[in-house]
């Protein structure tokens, strides 16, 4: 052992190894209470929903305890009640397809607005730099049904952005913005984008700008080095990013049932239909663990993505 | 690096980039300005504007539901966020400053999961469970909400609590150590002292996250269980009053300064 301490040359290995045997349990120990809340309330809950999956549906909610594997099959297929012929669910396929749809495009966005305003705080002076940070961090940390409604409020017919234009006579009649999926796409572009700075930021900071003199003196132009220099350099911070937009974005429930109204559902919003008119509850668990393989895949990528950043 | 360039400015331009941000900053503040504003409104109307006042401040105030749903959620929070807060405390001493140990690597996973997990999966899978036990024992009080928050706050509360830690090396408690002092005394007197300003901002996450809850508590609660932002977002499906728009100018205030305060606290530790 390479230790500093002064009692490495004494002999009393035997008593270290069994002090280090102790710390270990104390500090598994410590975790335990923790551990515990958690595995009652977070993870312990999502293996009774698997179960739940596998459920029949109960007739006012809840589940009978029979083997059934159609909430499984009910998620992307529709078996005719009167023929028994099977088809592709489309009402379901459709708000997957729209929640993929408008996640990408809120990471997008995200991503085309966050980038420059993360680059533009990472080269302001050290001394006003923690000042545009709290500017970021604080409508992150203000509730999100708030910025929600705050939304609601200036894309309504008589909201600002359309009284703005009629004044200006741009427009003749409101635009119809609100329920809306360019509303549900405004609306989580506006909530989620401080997680896309935040995270490029972090990058930014550590970016060495000599490099960046470097392919100066070397004649780059100056998309040249923002591609081939900065964009590889940040790219951790750009993908942690994106996933920290995406995820949520998918998982999207207040911000579409307030901006989209009740026909522009997302997955959330399915989600939580089969538990209330829908009286679906396996087919609600089925939805939500579909949900939750996608989350895991854009997880596992990430970290891939991480690990070969690093080698 | 700054100190030997002295104009690295025309170096870290990029054109177009500085319109961008400022563009996005104004987008992050101007939705939160006519929602304010029209708090202030005289009318009845979100949209038309009559003159300033403070009735839908008075509504509001004078609203039992209201009333009844913010100390709800201060209840809820404050319970949540003590829990947490004990708990991510001693995760975050049971995890830091130690030799790798097996499963630390699970250890990390099962805390970050409500971070991981999205919220309308947990809130479902919630749901189910406690419908069981609420059928089971017939019990619907406030331990549903409470045990349910505590646990997405853990993550929020250990974050700050463990990187504080990871900034404080073990001299200082091995110096206790060596003038006799016994385990407990040496962290009472020299360990939590230290740690303490990453506690406070990690019971100040923990709280506001929990305040700010809107998904889980719409799944956990029983009837009559409304917190403030479960009881704004029902409102919102029915003829919305300014009295929202003075409940969420309250909201937005004590966010602002809680997160104020964390920042300053998070400041100190590195001045």
């Amino acid at each position: 052992m390479a230790s500093v301490s002064p009692y490495s040359n004494a002999p009393v290995l035997d008593l270290e190894a069994l002090a280090r045997r102790r710390e270990v349990k104390t500090n598994v120990l410590l975790t335990v209470p923790a551990l515990t809340v958690l595995v009652a309330a977070a993870s312990g809950p999502l293996l009774i929903m698997l179960i739940f999956s596998f459920l029949t549906p109960g007739d006012y909610g809840g589940v009978k305890w029979e083997l059934s594997f159609d909430a499984w099959f009910q998620v992307v297929l529709h078996r005719d009640i009167f023929d028994d012929t099977i088809s592709l669910a489309d009402a379901h396929l459709s708000i997957l397809w729209r929640s993929v749809k408008l996640s990408f495009l809120t990471t997008l966005v995200a991503f085309i607005l966050g980038f420059p305003t993360a680059y533009f705080i990472a080269t302001r002076p050290p001394e006003t730099r923690n000042i545009w940070l709290f500017l970021v961090t604080i409508p992150f940390w203000t509730n999100l049904l708030i910025r929600t409604f705050a939304i609601l409020e200036i894309i309504r017919n008589q909201g600002v952005i359309n009284s703005a234009l009629l004044g200006m006579g741009l427009i003749d009649a409101p635009l119809d913005m609100l329920y809306t999926d360019i509303a549900i796409l405004l609306g989580m572009t506006y909530v989620y984008i401080p997680l896309m700075i935040l995270p490029i930021y972090a990058s930014m900071e550590r970016l060495d700008f000599r490099l960046v003199e470097a392919g100066y003196d070397l004649y780059a132009s100056r998309w040249k080095v923002l591609k081939r220099i900065i964009l590889p350099l940040v790219k951790p911070g750009v993908i942690a990013g994106s996933i920290l937009v995406f995820i949520p974005s998918l998982g999207a429930y207040v911000t579409p049932r307030v901006l989209g109204g009740g026909k522009n559902l997302m997955l959330g919003n399915l989600i939580e239909l089969q538990f209330g008119q829908g009286r679906n509850w396996p087919l609600g668990a089925a939805l939500s663990l579909t949900l939750l393989v996608i989350v895991m895949f854009a997880l596992i990528f990430y970290v891939r993505s991480a690990q070969r950043e690093t080698h | 690096m700054a100190v030997a360039r002295q104009k690295p400015f025309v170096i870290r331009h990029m054109p177009g980039f500085p319109t961008l941000a400022i563009v996005c900053f104004f987008a992050l503040y101007m939705p939160l300005v006519p929602l304010v504003i029209y708090s202030f409104n005289a009318g009845n109307n979100i949209a038309l504007w009559e003159g300033i006042s403070f009735r839908w401040y008075v509504a509001a105030w004078d609203n039992e539901l209201v009333k009844a749903a913010a100390v709800r959620s201060l209840v809820v929070a404050s319970f949540a966020s003590f829990f947490a807060t004990i708990l991510a405390t001693m995760a975050a001493l049971g995890t830091t400053r130690t030799r790798a140990y097996r499963g630390q690597t699970t250890i990390y996973a099962l805390i970050n999961q409500p971070l991981m997990v999205p919220e309308i999966v947990t809130a479902v899978a919630l749901l189910i469970l406690f419908a069981m036990i609420k059928e089971a024992t017939g019990y619907h009080g406030y331990a549903y909400l409470i045990i349910a928050h505590t646990a997405f706050c853990i993550p929020f509360a250990y974050l700050p609590i463990r990187a504080r830690l990871e900034g404080m090396d073990k001299t200082l408690e091995t110096a206790a150590a060596d003038l006799y002092a016994r385990p407990w005394p040496t962290f009472r007197r020299v360990t939590l002292p230290l740690m303490l300003p990453g506690i406070f901002a990690g019971a100040m996450l923990a709280f506001v996250i929990s305040l700010d809850d809107v998904v889980i508590t719409e799944f956990v609660k029983s009837a009559g269980q409304d917190t403030l932002p479960t009881y704004m977002l029902g409102q919102l499906r029915r003829v919305i009053t300014p009295e929202i728009n003075a409940i969420s100018s309250v909201l937005l205030l004590i966010s602002v300064i809680l997160v104020t305060l964390i920042f300053f606290l998070s400041r100190n530790k590195t001045a």
